[in-house]
């Protein structure tokens, strides 16, 4: 495992001499908050940053996304044929992606790359991507990673992790994936004793700033229909607007929609983001809806992410404690108490 | 990497009127590419999405069997923007079919049963499959007793009219055809809904296995009349349908519970049903 220092100038300089192997992206800071952006010599990267309002599954599943292409008519034989549109698989790296981001994929990936169908795209998105993640020094108050398994300074799911020691940056390799980033990247020295220290320190009080920790663990046990037909479903719905906020920011919804569409003689076949707050999202041919009212769509939220991808994976929940939906739910549904009520019922 | 989005491309064969609203039509589409039809080898109770350039892609039941060579069919309802286009396409045009897809009726353990196959109105399709397959002289012999009752609002709104007075000559095969009313004084056959016509048919659950496909209403009022007669939960089949759109268990829309129609179904029997969510 390579564990090396760099001052935070050289990593900078670093990461611009990698820009030749890899589409970077980088955060950004963007108006208030911070984004993930390509790094592309205009953007500045800003690693002084809590995390990115919206999470980075972009770069891997991006929020519209042409899969086919065919032109229509009836005299060219290969009209009304779909053809699957070139993508482009070159190596990139997301570069800072927080810990409970990089668990994200590893939750989502149950579902796009499975033992029966693999998900094209995504599939090659992924293994196209090497994830350099940056430990959580100053976690938030709605973070709650270490309630589902994760930690500021996790590592499952990423292939390398930058440590923020103030003045210098330490790098850990963890994969060969997080390896290849390295070897390729200039500059820095070999970590020593005292740098190593500093970053089990860092590692250890960060932690202990988490203090958000509803158990998940209790949810295994519970039987689905006795949790689906909990009485306290309809008063977590009763300030709820629907409006999807959350689906659209968290790293582990991954629910998408396909659609076509035509410009004159020309189409495409498009996925796009989804959401299961939408009455559209399950409303039969026919009219009939399996979930036409709110209170069934906020149960599914929930229940998908804590008890049915629990049940269906064995791998714990959906879900990677981010805290995006707790800061910007507008009616403040937050996460923790719903695990926490489904935990006690 | 096998990219299970891709569609077969297809051309439409044939195309029969079904119904006297002629809101159904049944579709035969022969594979453009002949190795695709060994691709999608199937089984009767799978489904397949039906894909059109332009519109988007519809889950429908497979209505052929695999005892028929050289095509597949689907019958099909008109409601929405996909299946309205279908219907006003032509014979040789080129669309798309993605599949074969979902689960499949328990043909294992339906072997050496008797066999009650109860359906209603246009759900009436992987059920014309399951019986095409059954008959064939190949796969007779492995089931025993095979009864039909088959409902429709009236005669008109019957599927495969000829087959169904076919099937009504043959002695390997009872069939129950009944029709909720009419004042046609041809009518030979019963008049009265579902549910009751099962009722006075069906005589005996014993070594028996029953598969039910119809509209929610004639679902609700069956299962007790089967259940009566002594059928158990694990032996009471059913079919479901859902708004889909990848057809592979990934786009999130079809869950019941922890369960993907798409995938884990659409055939479930009603003892897996009770453990489930009553989300459909």
């Amino acid at each position: 495992m390579t564990e090396r220092v760099y001052t935070k100038e050289e990593w900078i300089r670093g990461l611009e001499g990698l820009r030749e192997d890899y589409t970077l992206f980088v955060p950004v800071k963007d108006g208030d908050f911070h984004a993930f952006m390509p790094m592309n010599g205009e953007k500045v990267p800003d690693f002084d940053f809590q995390n990115t309002r919206l999470s980075p599954k972009s770069v891997i599943y991006p929020r519209s996304e042409r899969l086919f292409e065919y032109i229509l008519g009836n005299t060219d034989p290969e009209a009304n044929i779909l053809q699957e549109s070139s993508k482009d698989f070159s190596p990139r790296a997301i570069v800072g992606i927080r810990p409970c981001d990089a668990q994200a994929f590893q939750i989502v990936r149950r579902n796009f790359d499975n033992p029966e169908y693999r998900d094209p795209w995504w599939v090659r998105h992924f293994e196209s991507t090497t994830l350099v993640g940056l430990g959580c020094s100053e976690p938030c108050s709605t973070c709650f990673c270490t309630a589902v398994g994760g930690g500021p300074f996790h590592e499952d799911g990423l292939d390398a992790l930058v440590f923020d020691l103030g003045e210098r940056y330490l790098i850990k390799g963890l994969t060969d994936k997080g390896e290849a980033f390295l070897a390729k990247m200039n500059g820095g020295k070999p970590a020593g004793e005292a740098v190593l220290k500093a970053a089990e320190d860092l590692t250890a009080s960060a932690s202990q700033k988490i203090t958000s920790s509803p158990p998940t663990d209790p949810l295994k046990e519970k039987k689905i229909n006795d949790l689906f037909n909990a009485p306290f479903w309809e008063e977590v719905a009763f300030g709820c607007l629907n409006c999807g906020t959350f689906t659209y920011l968290c790293p582990t919804c991954w629910c998408f929609d396909v659609q076509d569409e035509v410009l004159g003689k020309e189409g495409d076949r498009i996925r796009n983001w989804d959401s299961c707050m939408f009455p559209l999202f399950t409303l039969h041919g026919s009219g009939h809806n399996p979930r036409d009212k709110k209170v069934q769509r906020v149960r599914q939220r929930f229940m998908h992410k804590l008890k049915y991808y629990v049940d269906k994976y064995d791998n714990g929940v959906q879900c990677s404690g981010c805290g995006r939906c707790v800061r910007y739910c507008p009616v403040n549904i937050d996460i923790r108490d719903v695990c926490e009520r489904m935990n006690n019922y | 990497m096998e990219n299970p989005y891709l569609p077969y491309p297809v051309r439409i064969d044939k195309i029969t009127v079904e119904t006297e609203d002629r809101n159904l039509k049944t579709f035969h589409f022969v594979f453009l590419n002949p190795e695709d039809e060994a691709k999608f080898a199937y089984t009767p109770g799978q489904f397949a999405e039906l894909s059109i350039a332009g519109k988007g892609e519809i889950p429908i039941g497979i209505a052929s069997s695999p005892t028929e060579k050289g095509f597949v069919a689907f019958t099909v309802n008109k409601v929405g923007l996909v299946s309205s286009y279908l219907h006003n396409m032509k014979e040789g045009d080129v669309m798309g079919i993605r599949g074969p897809l979902g689960n499949w009726y328990p043909w294992h353990e339906m072997e050496g049963k008797n066999v009650v196959i109860v359906g209603g109105g246009f759900a009436f399709t992987t059920l014309r499959s399951s019986i095409i397959y059954m008959i064939h002289p190949e796969n007779r012999p492995r089931f025993k007793d095979i009864t039909v009752v088959y409902g429709a609002r009236t005669p008109g709104m019957l599927l495969y009219k000829d087959e169904l007075a076919a099937w009504e000559q043959r002695d390997d095969i009872h069939m129950h055809i009944t029709v909720d009313g009419t004042n046609d004084p041809a009518w030979k056959y019963n008049i009265g809904f579902v549910p009751t016509i099962t009722e006075q048919k069906i005589t005996s659950a014993d070594n028996a296995i029953a598969i039910v496909c119809g509209p929610p209403i004639m679902i609700r009022f069956t299962q007790p009349v089967l259940e009566k007669l002594g059928f158990p939960p694990e032996r009471i089949i059913l079919s479901l349908e859902m708004r889909m759109k990848c057809g592979i268990g990934m786009c999130g829309r079809c869950n019941i519970g922890d369960k993907y129609v798409c995938k884990d179904g659409p055939v479930f029997s009603l003892a897996q049903l009770k453990e489930m969510p009553p989300e459909y």
